[in-house]
C-alpha cells in the first residue's frame, strides 16, 4: 500500500516526544460512558492527568473482543443514548479547548453504517485524527482506508502475538500513525502481571516499520505502565480507566478524580 | 466467477463473508483453513468420516414420501429428508463429526462452541465424549430455560455448560462469549462453530459437511421420484441445513430453493428474526451478510419461538443466493410453526423440531396450489427438545 502523509496531530505528538526521550501514553475511553454529556470532560481530564493520546471508544452492541468492563461501558453507553452523530458534536466541543490526538477506537459495523466517505469527511472536519477498528482485517480494509486516507485520517491496525511473519508485514503497510500491538491473546481487561509475549512481538515487527509502536491490552498499574513503556514508544491504558469511570460514574467529582487517577499512570513517564 | 468455485480465496460469497475479527484470530484462522484443506485431501480422512457418518450417525437418512400430509393437503406431493432421524436428533452432528476430526488433526485437545436451541451443543459435546476432549459449550440464560432437556443432555455427556447473562441472553450473546474465548485459549482450543456464519472457512466448511444432506437426496429423489424435486424447503437460521440442502441443487435450475426464516410475532425490530424482509448488510461475527440492525449499526434484538432460528445475521453464502436470486426466502411466524408441528405429528407420526417445523409451515402454505410438483422438506430436527415449549403452546392438549 502506498503511504500517504496522513493527520499531523499524531504524527506530531510522536515525534515531539520522541525527541524529548518521552514515551506516549495513550488512554482509552468509552465515549457516551456513563452519559454522552460525561464525555468531553473526561477527556478534557484525562489530559490535564498526562494523557498524551485518547482513544475514543464508539460503543456497539457486540463488542467481542471486549472483556466485561469495556462490555459493561458499552451497554450503558448505548443505554444513555450515545451514537457517532452525537459523539462528533462532542469531538467539536473538546476541540474548543484541546489539541489532543483523538483516535476513534471501535468496530466495524456502527462505522460501516454511517458509511465511510461521510464518516471521514464529518471526522476530519470536526478535528478527528485516526481510526482504529478492532474486527476490520486488513484483507477488508481497501475501501475504509482510502476514504480515510483522502482526509488525511490515520489509520491504525493491531498487530497480535499470534500474527505471522507475513500479517506483521500487513499490518505495518496498512498503518499510519502509529501500530497499535496487542499484548496478549485475550480480550481487553486488566492481567495480575504485564504479558511476556510483549518484548518478542516488539522484536518480530521492529525490523518491519518505522512508525511508532503502541502496547496494550492488560496494562492498568503504574508499575506495568513503566515496565511496557520499557519495551514500546507508547503505553495505551483502557479497562482500569474504563472501570474507574464506573466505579465513581456517580460522583459531582468525576472529573477531577479521574484527572487524580491518570496522573498516577501517567507518573511513570512523566520522571522516566 | 461461477458459483461452484465459491468462495473466492478470501471466503467471499460475492460482497458477502470474508473475515472480519481481531488480529488475534487471523493467522489461526489461516491455520485452520489450510488444515481443513489439507484433511479434504487426505483419504484417510474423507473415509474416517465417512465410516462415522454411516456407523455412528446413521447416514443416510431417509427421504419419506409424507403420503398422509400430502393426501389431506391435495396439492404437491410432500417429502421429508429425514435428517430428525440422526443420532442427537438433528443435522448438526454432520458437521461436528468433521469438524472434531480437523481437530485432531490440528492437536487440538479442547473444544469450544455455541448453540441456541441446544442441538448443536449437544452434538458437539457428542464428538468430545467420543473422542476424548473437552468441551465447553455457550448458551445464553433464556435459552438454557427454554430448551432445559438439552442443557441436561450436554452435562451428561460430559461437557460443560457455560451460561451467557449478556444482551438477549440468547445465540448471538453466545457466538460472542465463544468468540471471546477463542480469541483468549486460541492456541490450544477448537472453535467448534455450528451454523455456516462466521469468519471464513467456516461458512465453507460448515456448508461442505453438510452438503451430505443434499447430496443424498439429490440422489434418492432421482431414484424413488424419477426425477429432481421442484422445490426444496428448509429453515434457516444461520443457515447450516439450508445450504446443506441447497448446496448440490444450485446448478439446478428447474429446483426452487427455499428458505424459511423466523417470522416471531411481528414486523417490527425485534419481533422476529426475518434477515433479508427486515435487516440489511452489515459486520456481525466475522462475516459481512444480512443482518438486524438499527440505523446507528447498533445489532438488533430478536424474538423466535424456536432457539435455533432466534439471531441477527445470517448465513454470507444465502445472502448471496438470495441477492442472485438463486434462493428464495420468506419467513414463518410462531403460530404457523407450532400449527404445522402439529400437523405433521397428527398425520404423519412425526414430531418435528420447532426450527424444522417452519420449513414445514411454509411447504403446507404453498402444496394446495402446486399440484403435480414434488416438495421435499429438510427435517432437520426432531421435537423431542421443544416438548415444553409445545405444551405451553398447546393448553388443549394438555389437560
Amino acid at each position: 500500500m502506498e503511504m500517504v502523509q496522513t493527520a499531523t496531530r499524531i504524527g506530531n505528538l510522536f515525534a515531539a516526544r520522541r525527541a524529548e526521550g518521552r514515551k506516549v501514553f495513550i488512554a482509552y475511553l468509552t465515549a457516551g460512558d456513563p452519559t454522552p454529556a460525561h464525555t468531553a470532560s473526561l477527556v478534557l481530564a484525562l489530559e490535564r492527568g498526562g494523557a498524551d493520546l485518547i482513544e475514543l471508544g464508539v460503543p456497539f452492541s457486540d463488542p467481542i473482543a471486549d472483556g466485561p468492563v469495556i462490555q459493561r461501558a458499552s451497554y450503558r453507553a448505548l443505554e444513555a443514548g450515545a451514537t457517532l452523530a452525537g459523539l462528533l458534536e462532542t469531538v467539536k466541543e473538546i476541540r474548543r479547548h484541546s489539541e489532543i490526538p483523538l483516535l476513534l477506537f471501535s468496530y466495524l459495523n456502527p462505522l460501516m453504517r454511517h458509511g465511510f466517505g461521510n464518516l471521514a469527511r464529518e471526522a476530519a472536519e470536526t478535528g478527528i485524527d485516526g481510526v482504529l477498528l478492532t474486527d476490520l482485517s486488513v484483507e477488508e480494509a481497501a475501501e475504509p482506508v482510502k476514504r480515510l486516507r483522502e482526509h488525511s485520517l490515520d489509520t491504525v491496525f493491531l498487530a497480535a502475538p499470534t500474527s505471522s511473519e507475513r500479517r506483521l508485514r500487513l499490518v505495518a503497510e496498512h498503518s499510519s500513525g502509529f501500530i497499535y500491538l496487542v499484548s496478549r491473546t485475550g480480550v481487553t481487561g486488566q492481567q495480575a502481571s504485564l504479558s511476556s509475549a510483549i518484548a518478542p512481538l516488539v522484536e518480530r515487527i521492529r525490523p518491519l516499520t518505522d512508525l511508532p509502536l503502541a502496547v496494550g491490552f492488560g496494562i492498568g498499574r503504574p508499575d506495568q505502565v513503566a515496565e511496557a513503556a520499557r519495551l514500546a514508544d507508547a503505553v495505551v491504558v483502557g479497562s482500569a480507566i474504563v472501570q474507574f469511570v464506573e466505579t465513581h460514574g456517580k460522583s459531582p467529582d468525576l472529573a477531577t478524580e479521574l484527572e487524580v487517577f491518570t496522573r498516577g499512570l501517567t507518573a511513570p513517564l512523566r520522571t522516566s | 466467477m461461477t458459483r461452484a468455485t465459491l468462495p473466492d480465496s478470501l471466503g467471499h460469497f460475492g460482497p458477502y463473508g470474508g473475515r472480519y475479527v481481531p488480529e488475534v484470530l487471523m493467522s489461526p484462522l489461516e491455520e485452520l483453513e489450510e488444515a481443513y484443506r489439507a484433511a479434504r485431501l487426505d483419504p484417510a480422512f474423507e473415509s474416517e468420516l465417512r465410516g462415522l457418518l454411516h456407523h455412528y450417525a446413521g447416514r443416510p437418512t431417509a427421504l419419506y414420501f409424507a403420503s398422509h400430509l400430502t393426501e389431506i393437503l391435495k396439492g404437491a406431493q410432500i417429502w421429508l429428508k429425514r435428517e430428525d432421524l440422526l443420532h442427537t436428533g438433528a443435522h448438526k452432528i454432520n458437521n461436528c463429526l468433521g469438524q472434531i476430526l480437523l481437530a485432531r488433526r490440528m492437536g487440538k485437545r479442547r473444544i469450544i462452541a455455541e448453540t441456541g436451541a441446544g442441538q448443536h451443543g449437544v452434538a458437539t459435546a457428542t464428538v468430545c465424549a467420543l473422542f476424548g476432549l473437552e468441551c465447553v459449550v455457550y448458551m445464553g440464560e433464556e435459552d438454557m430455560r427454554r430448551q432445559r432437556l438439552n442443557v441436561f443432555r450436554m452435562r451428561l455427556l460430559g461437557a460443560t455448560v457455560t451460561p451467557v447473562a449478556n444482551g438477549s441472553r440468547t445465540l448471538k450473546d453466545a457466538i460472542s462469549e465463544a468468540m471471546r474465548d477463542w480469541v483468549t485459549n486460541v492456541a490450544t482450543t477448537h472453535y467448534l462453530l455450528g451454523s455456516a456464519l462466521g469468519a471464513h472457512p467456516y461458512p465453507m466448511m460448515v456448508r461442505d459437511f453438510h452438503k451430505v444432506i443434499g447430496e443424498e437426496t439429490r440422489a434418492q429423489a432421482l431414484e424413488q421420484i424419477g426425477r429432481l424435486p421442484d422445490a426444496l424447503f428448509a429453515c434457516v437460521g444461520g443457515g447450516s441445513n439450508a445450504i446443506g440442502m441447497f448446496a448440490p441443487f444450485v446448478g439446478d435450475s428447474s429446483v426452487q430453493l427455499i428458505g424459511v426464516e423466523a417470522g416471531g410475532r411481528g414486523e417490527k425490530l425485534g419481533e422476529h428474526a426475518a434477515r433479508f424482509s427486515g435487516g440489511s448488510p452489515g459486520v456481525l461475527h466475522g462475516t459481512f451478510s444480512y443482518l438486524l440492525q438499527d440505523e446507528e449499526g447498533q445489532v438488533g434484538m430478536t424474538h423466535s419461538v424456536s432457539a435455533g432460528l432466534d439471531y441477527p445475521s445470517i448465513g454470507p453464502e444465502h445472502a448471496w443466493l438470495h441477492d442472485e436470486k438463486r434462493s428464495e426466502y420468506t419467513s414463518a411466524s410462531d403460530a404457523d410453526a407450532l400449527e404445522a408441528a402439529k400437523t405433521l405429528a397428527q398425520t404423519e407420526g412425526i414430531i418435528p423440531a420447532l426450527e424444522s417445523s417452519h420449513a414445514v409451515a411454509e411447504a403446507i402454505r404453498r402444496a394446495p396450489a402446486q399440484a403435480g410438483k414434488v416438495f421435499v422438506v429438510n427435517l432437520s430436527g426432531r421435537g423431542d427438545k421443544d416438548i415444553d415449549i409445545y405444551r405451553e403452546n398447546m393448553p388443549e392438549l394438555d389437560v
